[in-house]
């Protein structure tokens, strides 16, 4: 009887926070796997506007645009990997920015070091744009002091298409440095005391300790780090690229978020631009499962 | 650790502020830049203010839209913060709790953190929810996160139950637990994750880009945007604005572009040094989780 009553109790409860959870659990259906079913206006020729009553099938009609529109699509596929490979590379500078800073001995300095350096990062592409414009433009700041010092050479960074990769990767640099090190310095905080004085007892000095004791210690971190780096290859946002993409630069900034945006809002290509986004969700989704893979045999456990 | 100084360690502090340089003197040039006679900053300035003067600002705010701008840019880093801390928050309580299908709504959630619908179908998507210029754009699609909802949840499950256990005891039902027993006990967490949703908002931008056409909905960052992309937009609004007056000459499209940019990040700059322990934080549990 009493066993009855506590069962139904439990029941109850259950149903209670069952319900609870319901409108959420429905707000994520509609905001996040209703645009799932947003593919299907890759197979048809949907306009917003459009009644979706009289939706036209298409079949692959759309994908097929992707081999008639074959350079530029992989141009946006090579971009797109460049970009990421070279941010890839530059992963080893927060490592050795906290390897560095973790050297200063004032530890108030250090901690002024770390506060400027780490806030670009909390500051919108919008304003690193505004502040790039005003300083590399050619009547920006750069080149305003040029002239005043009597050179008559204007640099012209911001519309300089083979410098594009390498000014968008220091950028990225500039703006993620300080907070990408945070990991790391709390990686080196992490590292046990005795092993620094086993390796000095043994003659190594601070170079010798830094990459004999401290490297090890944060290379987990960054094994992480990589491997979900190489998951997210492709997912590079498209914020920055379409604030500095200008008629110069375009070519070698058109990343393939950057192209879907420009088919589909720019000239309403919707139907096309749905279909490269699944193209890359399609890749995507295969550099995750590998690299899952690739953590399973590393680490011996899984990412996702 | 006392030996000497090392020519390794003048060379580090030496290398050290000079990437402190690199990341303050951008910002410092806006400051000075906004604070400068535009009629002499044109000519270039490198280190200190030219005349100084607080007509830019004075000016700046006279522009069309830049106090609406403010409005939205105020109303949906606070609105939005606010919902998404508290959807986040209750909803990881929830899932801590016994529920019908527990296992397939939490994965549901963490799903979405992998797979999305990508740009084009959310949008279309979104146009047909008729959200386009509606301010609900802001709030609705970063009112839940699951990376949020997962710190939550792994925060309040390692609190003693022993609290909540004696409020159900007292009859307190669900909601009031949460509110008046896990929401102060998880005060660290949701610290954590109000200072970064505030950010994300104040810096947010796109969505207004691709969804509002109507430009008194517009926040501060997009305002911006169209200043920087329109290169003369915003010398033409000036002298459209103040018509007749021969004062609107005398500032110059770049002045507005560094006031209004000094405008947006000023906020930040003054709350940063004093979030920055949360924003640690944040990293640290992000680490945790990876």
């Amino acid at each position: 009887m009493r066993k009855k009553v506590q069962k139904r109790k439990l029941h109850k409860e259950r149903l209670t926070f069952t319900l609870m959870a319901l409108p959420f659990v429905i707000f994520t259906f509609v905001f996040s796997y209703v645009p799932l079913f947003g593919w299907i206006f890759a197979f048809t020729n949907y306009k917003p506007g459009r009644s979706l009553k009289n939706l036209k099938f298409e079949g692959l009609k759309y994908f097929r645009y992707i081999i008639t529109f074959w350079n530029d699509v992989s141009n946006a596929l090579i971009n797109t990997l460049a970009l990421s490979i070279l941010s890839l590379m530059t992963m080893v500078l927060p490592i050795l920015f906290a390897l560095l800073l973790n050297e200063i001995r004032s530890s108030k300095y250090k901690r002024v070091v770390q506060t400027v350096v780490t806030m670009p990062n909390f500051v919108s592409w919008i304003i690193v744009y505004s502040l790039c414009f005003a300083l590399f433009s050619t009547d920006g700041m750069i080149n305003t002091f040029l002239d005043a010092l009597g050179i008559n050479a204007t640099i012209n960074i911001l519309g300089n298409a083979d410098g594009a990769w390498a000014f968008m990767t220091i950028l990225g640099v500039w703006k993620s440095i300080g907070w990408s090190s945070i990991v790391y310095l709390a990686a080196i905080a992490g590292v046990d005391e005795t092993l620094y004085d086993a390796a000095k007892v043994d003659g190594a000095g601070r170079f010798r300790c830094a990459v004999h004791v401290t490297l090890p210690g944060i290379l987990p971190t960054f094994l992480v780090l990589l491997i979900l780096g190489i998951g997210n290859l492709l997912n590079l946002g498209m914020e920055k690229y379409l604030l500095f993409s200008n008629t110069v630069t375009s070519s070698k900034l058109e990343v393939i978020d950057l192209f879907t945006y420009r088919m589909g809002i720019g000239t309403q290509q919707y139907s096309f631009a749905t279909a490269v986004g699944i193209l890359k969700s399609g890749v995507s989704i295969l550099l995750l499962t590998i690299t899952n893979l690739a953590a399973k045999k590393i680490r011996g456990e899984t990412i996702l | 650790m006392k030996s000497k100084s090392t020519p390794f360690d003048w060379i580090n502090v030496v290398l050290m502020f000079l990437m402190m340089l690199a990341c303050f003197y951008p910002f410092y040039y806006m400051l000075v830049y906004s604070f400068s006679d535009p009629q002499l900053s044109k000519f270039g300035i490198t280190l200190l203010p030219k005349g100084f003067t607080l007509e830019n600002y004075r000016k700046v705010l006279t522009l069309p839209n830049i106090l609406s701008a403010a409005g939205v840019s105020l109303l949906r880093t606070g609105i939005g913060t606010l919902v998404t801390v508290l959807c986040c928050s209750l909803f990881a309580y929830l899932v801590t709790k016994p529920m019908y299908g527990r296992k397939i709504i939490y994965r549901m959630l963490v799903l979405t953190m992998y797979v999305n619908g990508g740009l084009i179908p959310t949008y279309l998507v979104m146009r047909l929810y008729h959200l386009n210029n509606n301010f609900l754009i802001y709030i609705l699609p970063s009112a839940l996160s699951a990376y949020n909802v997962i710190l939550i949840k792994t925060f309040m499950e390692q609190l003693p139950p022993s609290l909540e256990e004696s409020a159900i005891l007292d009859g307190a039902s669900p909601i009031v637990r949460w509110w008046h027993i896990l929401m102060p006990l998880s005060k660290p967490i949701l610290a954590t994750i109000t200072v970064f949703a505030a950010v994300n908002q104040w810096n947010a931008w796109f969505d207004a880009h691709i969804y509002m056409t109507d430009s008194s909905k517009w926040p501060l960052q997009y305002i911006l945007y169209r200043y920087l992309t329109e290169a003369q937009q915003a010398a033409a609004m000036l002298e459209k604005d103040l018509n007749g007056d021969m004062v609107a000459k005398e500032i110059t499209p770049a002045a507005v572009r560094m006031t209004v940019t000094a405008v947006i990040t000023i906020p930040i700059l003054m709350v940063y040094p004093f979030m920055q322990r949360y924003f640690v934080k944040g990293i640290m549990l992000g680490a945790v989780k990876g």
